[in-house]
């Protein structure tokens, strides 16, 4: 288990008679980011909350820092961060006390969680709204306020379950930077989300989950080799001009049809395109990209991932 | 071997080794100060608790009391009305602003704010949780108490030096009903459940003994009412802030030291079912 920050063995999870998680394997290593990829339900969240023991395993081996949850739990949490779904923000603190209490929760003394609150303002863009109450703040400035709170006991581990969930652009694009900064300085990270791009932006090593079991896992770029080709063409036809997948497949590696387009998967789409042309089978538009997660986790799945 | 960074969670304190592993890293106070932190952006509900039994001692205790007259206190002698309601009214201000706090508070942290959630990523576990909760509504309570016997000073009401003692009392009397909210709230599901807290406190406000002697009472109804909590409590402050003290103080205290022991166990295990699924 040597460097292993998070190691599962057969982990479970039940509530009742429903099985949350059925029996993952999961290892974590210093220094990376590591990511849970799923649609809704596949059992992430509750694996994060196994991980930052606030929920006890019903099955399986568990260890975090190289410590057991269970007896654990108070030592584990002292080192790790952790940023929830859904923000839990203390509104009726303001910003700059939500940090510094935070920390005291810690235990930390209060000269050092001032000083820090000072550097995650910083870090998190929100100095000059140190004295404002929590619900002045937009969405994305609760969300970097609370990653900056997740920060205040200098975490070697950090959980981020969806962290930019219902996010706009721009405020996602600076959140990963931030999330960037943080594996630079050497914070191991563990992402939850069900958003392709930002797994492909972030995690160095990711499982694919869905229905509570583990179904791939690797890097990105891994991922992709294995379960996609390099290139995907995207073809829409008119509702009476629309050939079957069967007639589609003559001309890629794979078809995958969805209720408004075909999805051809080949080495060069442009090609491709041409022998679809040539064929005879005119789209009404047609788009030709590089493979990503969401090919891969349809490929595993059979579904796509956000509906 | 190197010896294992034992990071900043300090060893549970005997006692509590009988709870649940990892529930109380002696870190209780640390809640209060977060709801201190709180209390200064909200600092005017703060001060309005102090007036509510301030109203009730001119309204009922001068302005009523004058129709009243005197009324006999718990050693025989007469006392006037106010000296009689105003013990009562500070044993019902104690049980009020402890009742409010560890149910109506606590639910909406429970289950809107997410409050404790955010808490339990900590260290801290639910019995950090409970006692911070508790502990902040007794020194609110403390502070109004304070409040009340100076003002209960001012009017002439206190007959005897163990009146200072009504203060600990007070302390005792809020631990006593927050404990027991606190665990009744664990088990509200919904805002309709607090109508039952509203059913067992005003009543118990109205007619247990606050404001007339349990003489007035038939005797099986006498039985009903030296059950309630409140009844006790105000027997308690009675008893102190007349001077009217004995070994009959003791059945009292007992009584709340129950209520404690039972509340505070039922809330921190209850917390911890509810937020460590």
């Amino acid at each position: 288990m040597s460097d292993a920050l998070v190691q599962a063995r057969g982990l479970r999870k039940s509530f009742g008679e429903v099985e949350a998680v059925r029996g993952i394997d999961v290892d974590v290593a210093r220094g990376e980011v590591f990511g849970f990829l799923g649609p809704n339900g596949a059992g992430k969240s509750s694996t994060m909350r196994m991980i930052a023991c606030v929920s006890p395993r019903s099955g399986g081996t568990l260890s975090v820092l190289g410590m057991d949850p269970g007896p654990d739990g108070p030592r584990i949490r002292a080192r790790i961060g952790v940023v929830p779904q859904l923000d839990n923000l203390d509104a009726e603190l303001s910003v700059r006390e939500n940090l510094e209490i935070y920390g005291r929760y810690f235990g930390l003394p209060r000269r050092h969680v001032r000083a820090k609150a000072d550097e995650l303002l910083e870090f998190a863009r929100l100095t000059e709204r140190a004295g404002d109450r929590v619900e002045e703040l937009s969405g994305g400035m609760k969300r970097r306020l609370t990653i900056a709170r997740s920060l205040v006991n200098d975490p070697e581990l950090l959980l981020l379950d969806e962290p930019t969930t219902g996010l706009d652009p721009q405020a996602r694009h600076l959140l990963w930077d931030r999330l960037y900064r943080l594996k630079r300085e050497g914070v191991t990270q563990i992402v939850t989300t069900h958003y392709m791009d930002e797994a492909e932006q972030l995690c160095d090593r990711l499982v694919v989950m869905d229905g509570g079991v583990v179904a791939a896992e690797g890097s990105p770029a891994e991922l992709i080799g294995r379960y996609s080709t390099r290139e995907v063409l995207e073809l829409r036809f008119l509702p009476e001009r629309r050939p079957s997948a069967g007639e589609l497949g003559r001309h890629a590696d794979r078809v995958e049809e969805l209720p408004d387009r075909f999805l051809l998967y080949t080495a060069d789409g442009e090609r491709t395109l041409g022998d679809v042309a040539a064929a005879g089978f005119v789209p009404l538009s047609s788009l030709v990209r590089r493979s990503s997660l969401e090919d891969v986790f349809l490929r595993l799945t059979g579904r796509t991932l956000v509906d | 071997m190197s010896v294992p960074t034992r990071a900043v969670a300090p060893p549970a304190p005997t006692i509590w080794r009988l709870l649940p592993a990892g529930s109380y890293a002696g870190r209780a106070r640390m809640m209060m100060l977060r709801s201190l932190t709180a209390s200064r952006h909200t600092w005017l509900a703060f001060v309005s608790g102090f007036f509510e039994p301030v109203f009730y001692l001119l309204a009922m205790g001068t302005g009523l009391g004058s129709l009243v007259g005197d009324l006999p206190g718990p050693d025989g002698q007469p006392i006037s009305y106010a000296a009689f309601i105003a013990p009562g009214l500070l044993a019902a201000s104690a049980m009020n602003g402890a009742v409010f706090d560890s149910t109506y508070n606590v639910f909406f942290k429970l289950h809107y704010a997410r409050l404790y959630d955010s808490m339990l990523a900590t260290p801290l576990g639910p019995v950090d949780v409970a006692l911070g909760e508790i502990g902040w509504a007794l020194l609110r309570g403390g502070l109004y108490s304070a409040a009340f016997l100076s003002v209960m000073a001012g009017f002439g009401l206190i007959d005897s030096p163990w009146a200072l003692l009504a203060l600990p009392a007070a302390l005792v009397i809020a631990f006593a009903f927050a404990a027991i909210g606190m665990a009744a709230t664990s088990f509200m599901r919904s805002w309709q459940d607090f109508d039952l807290v509203t059913l067992a406190v005003l009543p118990m406000f109205l007619f247990a003994t606050t404001f007339y002697p349990l003489s007035v009472y038939p005797r099986w109804l006498q039985l009903v009412v030296e059950c309630l909590p409140l009844y006790h409590a105000v027997e308690l402050m009675r008893r102190l802030t007349t001077g009217a003290v004995g070994l009959g103080l003791l059945p009292h205290l007992a009584y709340f030291v129950v209520m404690i022991a039972v509340g505070v166990a039922v809330a921190a295990r209850r917390l911890g079912t509810l937020l460590l699924r």
